[in-house]
C-alpha cells in the first residue's frame, strides 16, 4: 500500500516537473482569415511537440507593427515568433534583429518557396522569414457588366483598356461605378497601389543617387491618370476607401472593376459573403507597354527575433506553419480553397487546388510578374515593389499618401500634390543622410 | 403666462438634451446592434433591425476566450484605483487643509504631466519595465495606470476637500481628536460622496485606457482593450465580430456606469457652480 502511494506520488511529481519544463512560445500575429484558421489547427503541432506550448497575441496590423518594433528595438524579448511583412524583413535583417532560418528541417524543401517571394525575404542569400501567405495584386472584374458593355477583358490588359472599360461600365443611376481603387492615405493603403501603378508608368521614387523623382513627367502621368479615372468612374468619397471599404462595395455589386490584393479573390468569390460571387473574372494588373505591370508583391511571414531565448522551439513552429504538411492539413480539414495561397510552387501544380481556386493561376502569374529587386523600368537603388525598403519610408510614404489622397478628393491639384511630395521627399532624404 | 413659458422652455430643454444624449450614445448603440448581425448583414449598409443572430458572440468567445481578459480588466482598474486613492487622499488632504505658498504650483505641475503625449515616454517606460521584469505583469500595469490617473484623482479629491469647512476639523481637534481620528471619523464620512465618485471615474478611465494596456502586455496581463484590438482586421470584413468583441468589452463598465450615474454626475459637477 505504502509502495503504491509512493509510486503514485513520484509519478505525479515527475509529471509536474515535466509540465514545468514545457516551453511556451509567444507568437505575435494579425487578425485575418488564414491566421485565425492556423490558431484553430495548432493541435496538430502540439501533439507532435508536447513540450511546446503556444501563446497567441493578435493585434491590429499597425498596432502590431509598432508593438513589435518597440520590443525588438529594446530587445524586450516578449515574442518568440513574429508575423511581419515583406517591408520589414530586409530592414530588420540588416539591423541583426532577426535570426536567419537555417534549421527548418530536412523535409521542409526551401526551394519550393516561390522565388519572387523568397527573394523579398532573403538578405545575402539567407532566408530571414518564412512566408505564411503571399499575395500580389490583380484586376477583379464583373463578367456580366463587361459583357453588357460589349467588351472582353484580355488576360493582360493595358491601362487604356481599363479606362475605356471603366467609362463604359459606369452606370451611376444604378449605383455601379466602373472602377474602385484605394484612396485612403497611408504607405500601406493608397501608396501601395499608386507606387505599384507608377512602376508600370515608368516612374520611380528615387533615382540611383536617392534623388526624389516626383518632379518627373512619369509621376505626373501616373497621378493625373489615376485622379481623372477616379473622378469619371470611381465611387463617391473614394479618398477614404481602403481595402475593406472597396471589398464591401465590390461584394454589394457597386464596382465594375477593382484592382487590389489577390487575397481578395477568396472573399469576392465566396457566395456566403458576396452578392456577385459567380460573376467575378480575374486579369493581370494593367501595364503601359513599358515592360512593368502595376502589381505589387507582399507576404505575411513568420520570423524569429534575435532577442528570443527559445529559438529552437520557435523555429520548429515556423517550420510547421509554413510547411507543405500544413497546406495538406488545411485542405483536409477545411478544403483546398482555404489553403493559405502564394507561398509554394507545389501548391499551384496541385490539380485539386487548381479546381478549388479558379483564381489560382492568375495569382501565381501575378506574383511571378513582380520583381522586388528590379521593380521599376529605370534603375533604382532600393528593394521593394510597392514600397521602398528603407526605415524612412513608413513616415514619408504616409505623408505623400496624404498629399495624393487630397488631390483625389479635389482639395489640391495634381501639380501641387506632386510639388509638395517632392519637397517632403527631398527633406526626408536629406535628413536621413541619403542626399548630401 | 410666465408659468407657460417656463414649461415650454423645460420641454425644449428636455427634448434637446435627449437629442444630444442620443447622438452621443448612437455609435455605441449601433455597435450593439451590429453585434447581433451576420457578417454579410453588417456590410449591407445602414440598418437598425438586426437578424438577432448570436454567432459573432460564440465565434469571438471561441477565438480568444473573454474571461481571462475580463478578469485582467477588473484587477487592473480596481487595483490601480485603490492604489491611487491610498496615495491621493493624504496628498489632497494636506493640500486642502494646510496649503503652502507652492500648493497651487504643485497642483499645476501634477496636471501638466497629463499634457504630454503618452507615446513620448514609451521607450523609457518600456526599458524600465524590461529591466525590472514588469513587462506583461499585472503589478507593473496596475502601477502604471495608477500613475497616469493620479493627477486627476488628486485634483478631484482636492476640490471635494476644499468644500468641507475647516471649522469642523478644528472643532474635532478642540475635542482632542488625533490626526488619525480626524481623518477617519470626521473627514472621511463627509468626503465619502466625493471619494466614491472619484473612484468610479477612475475605474472607468483605467478600464478604457488603451495605450499602455496594449503596449505593455502580451498574454498574461492583457485586458479587454487588447481583446478588442485583436478583432480589428485590415484585410477582411469582420465588423460583426469586432462589434461583438466591443460590446462584450464595454458592457461591464456601461452597466456599472448606469447604476452609479447619480454619483458620477454629482462627482463631475461638484464645485462647478460656486
Amino acid at each position: 500500500m505504502k509502495l503504491r502511494t509512493l509510486t503514485l506520488g513520484l509519478l505525479s511529481a515527475s509529471a509536474l516537473a515535466f509540465a514545468a519544463h514545457a516551453e511556451s512560445i509567444t507568437i505575435a500575429t494579425v487578425n485575418n482569415g488564414d491566421m485565425v484558421r492556423m490558431q484553430k489547427l495548432t493541435d496538430d503541432f502540439t501533439k507532435a511537440n508536447p513540450d511546446i506550448q503556444l501563446n497567441w497575441v493578435t493585434l491590429e496590423e499597425n498596432v502590431l507593427r509598432e508593438r513589435v518594433t518597440t520590443d525588438i528595438a529594446t530587445k524586450g524579448g516578449q515574442y518568440d515568433v513574429l508575423t511581419i511583412g515583406t517591408y520589414e524583413v530586409p530592414i530588420w535583417a540588416k539591423q541583426s534583429w532577426l535570426l536567419p532560418l537555417e534549421k527548418l528541417g530536412d523535409d521542409y524543401d526551401v526551394k519550393d518557396i516561390i522565388p519572387a517571394i523568397a527573394g523579398g525575404l532573403s538578405v545575402d542569400g539567407k532566408l530571414y522569414a518564412a512566408p505564411f501567405y503571399g499575395e500580389s495584386s490583380f484586376v477583379m472584374y464583373r463578367k456580366d457588366l463587361m459583357e453588357k458593355a460589349g467588351l472582353k477583358m484580355p488576360d493582360a490588359p493595358t491601362w487604356d483598356f481599363i479606362k475605356e472599360a471603366a467609362d463604359k461600365m459606369t452606370d451611376r443611376a444604378n449605383g455601379v461605378n466602373g472602377i474602385c481603387l484605394r484612396g485612403k492615405a497611408g504607405w500601406g493603403e493608397n501608396m501601395a497601389f499608386l507606387t505599384a501603378m507608377s512602376n508600370s508608368f515608368g516612374a520611380r521614387w528615387f533615382d540611383e543617387n536617392w534623388k526624389p523623382q516626383f518632379d518627373q513627367p512619369e509621376w505626373k502621368n501616373t497621378l493625373q491618370f489615376y485622379v481623372d479615372l477616379m473622378k469619371a468612374d470611381g465611387p463617391e468619397g473614394a479618398s477614404s476607401n481602403g481595402f475593406n471599404e472597396n471589398l464591401a462595395l465590390f461584394q454589394q455589386g457597386k464596382c465594375g472593376m477593382w484592382i487590389d490584393a489577390t487575397v481578395a479573390a477568396s472573399f469576392v468569390s465566396d457566395p456566403k459573403a458576396s452578392q456577385v460571387a459567380d460573376k467575378v473574372g480575374y486579369a493581370l494588373a494593367p501595364d503601359k507597354g513599358l515592360g512593368k505591370r502595376g502589381n505589387w508583391l507582399w507576404a505575411w511571414s513568420l520570423a524569429i527575433p534575435a532577442g528570443t531565448k527559445k529559438a529552437d522551439a520557435a523555429e520548429k513552429f515556423v517550420s510547421w506553419a509554413t510547411s507543405k504538411h500544413y497546406l495538406e492539413l488545411v485542405a483536409a480539414k477545411e478544403g483546398w480553397a482555404n489553403v493559405p495561397p502564394g507561398t509554394r510552387t507545389s501548391l499551384y501544380n496541385n490539380p485539386e487546388y487548381q479546381k478549388a481556386a479558379p483564381f489560382a493561376k492568375m495569382t501565381l502569374d501575378s506574383i511571378n510578374a513582380a520583381d522586388p529587386t528590379h521593380p521599376t523600368v529605370k534603375p533604382v537603388p532600393y528593394v521593394g515593389v510597392q514600397f521602398v525598403a528603407i526605415p524612412e519610408f513608413q513616415g514619408l510614404g504616409t505623408t505623400v499618401g496624404q498629399l495624393f489622397s487630397a488631390a483625389l478628393a479635389g482639395q489640391s491639384s495634381v501639380d501641387d500634390a506632386l510639388k509638395q511630395a517632392q519637397d517632403a521627399a527631398t527633406a526626408a532624404m536629406t535628413e536621413g543622410g541619403y542626399l548630401k | 403666462m410666465a408659468r407657460a413659458v417656463t414649461t415650454q422652455h423645460k420641454t425644449i430643454a428636455t427634448v434637446a438634451a435627449w437629442i444630444v444624449a442620443l447622438l452621443i450614445f448612437f455609435p455605441i448603440l449601433y455597435t450593439i446592434i451590429t453585434s447581433f448581425k451576420s457578417e454579410q448583414e453588417a456590410i449591407q449598409g445602414f440598418a437598425l433591425i438586426p437578424s438577432g443572430t448570436t454567432e459573432s458572440y460564440s465565434e469571438v468567445q471561441a477565438q480568444s476566450g473573454y474571461f481571462k481578459f475580463f478578469l485582467n480588466s477588473v484587477i487592473l482598474s480596481v487595483g490601480s484605483t485603490v492604489l491611487a486613492l491610498i496615495i491621493a487622499v493624504p496628498a489632497a488632504w494636506s493640500m486642502a487643509f494646510s496649503p503652502t505658498k507652492r500648493t497651487k504650483d504643485i497642483l499645476m505641475w501634477m496636471l501638466s504631466t497629463k499634457m504630454m503625449p503618452a507615446v513620448a515616454v514609451l521607450f523609457p517606460i518600456y526599458l524600465i519595465f524590461r529591466d525590472t521584469g514588469l513587462l506583461d505583469s499585472r503589478i507593473g500595469l496596475t502601477v502604471m495606470l495608477m500613475l497616469i490617473n493620479l493627477p486627476i484623482v488628486v485634483w478631484m479629491l482636492y476640490t471635494y476637500f476644499r468644500e468641507i469647512p475647516v471649522e469642523i476639523l478644528e472643532a474635532a481637534r478642540m475635542d482632542g481628536a488625533s490626526l488619525w481620528n480626524e481623518i477617519i471619523y470626521v473627514l472621511t464620512p463627509m468626503a465619502v460622496p466625493g471619494i466614491a465618485s472619484t473612484m468610479l471615474l477612475n475605474i472607468i478611465l483605467a478600464w478604457n485606457e488603451a495605450f499602455w494596456t496594449i503596449r505593455l502586455t502580451t498574454t498574461e496581463a492583457a485586458p479587454l482593450t487588447a481583446f478588442i484590438s485583436s478583432f480589428s482586421s485590415p484585410q477582411g470584413l469582420f465588423w460583426a465580430k469586432l462589434s461583438a468583441a466591443s460590446t462584450l468589452a464595454i458592457a461591464p463598465i456601461l452597466i456599472m456606469g448606469w447604476f452609479s450615474q447619480k454619483q458620477l454626475v454629482r462627482g463631475l459637477t461638484f464645485g462647478a457652480v460656486k
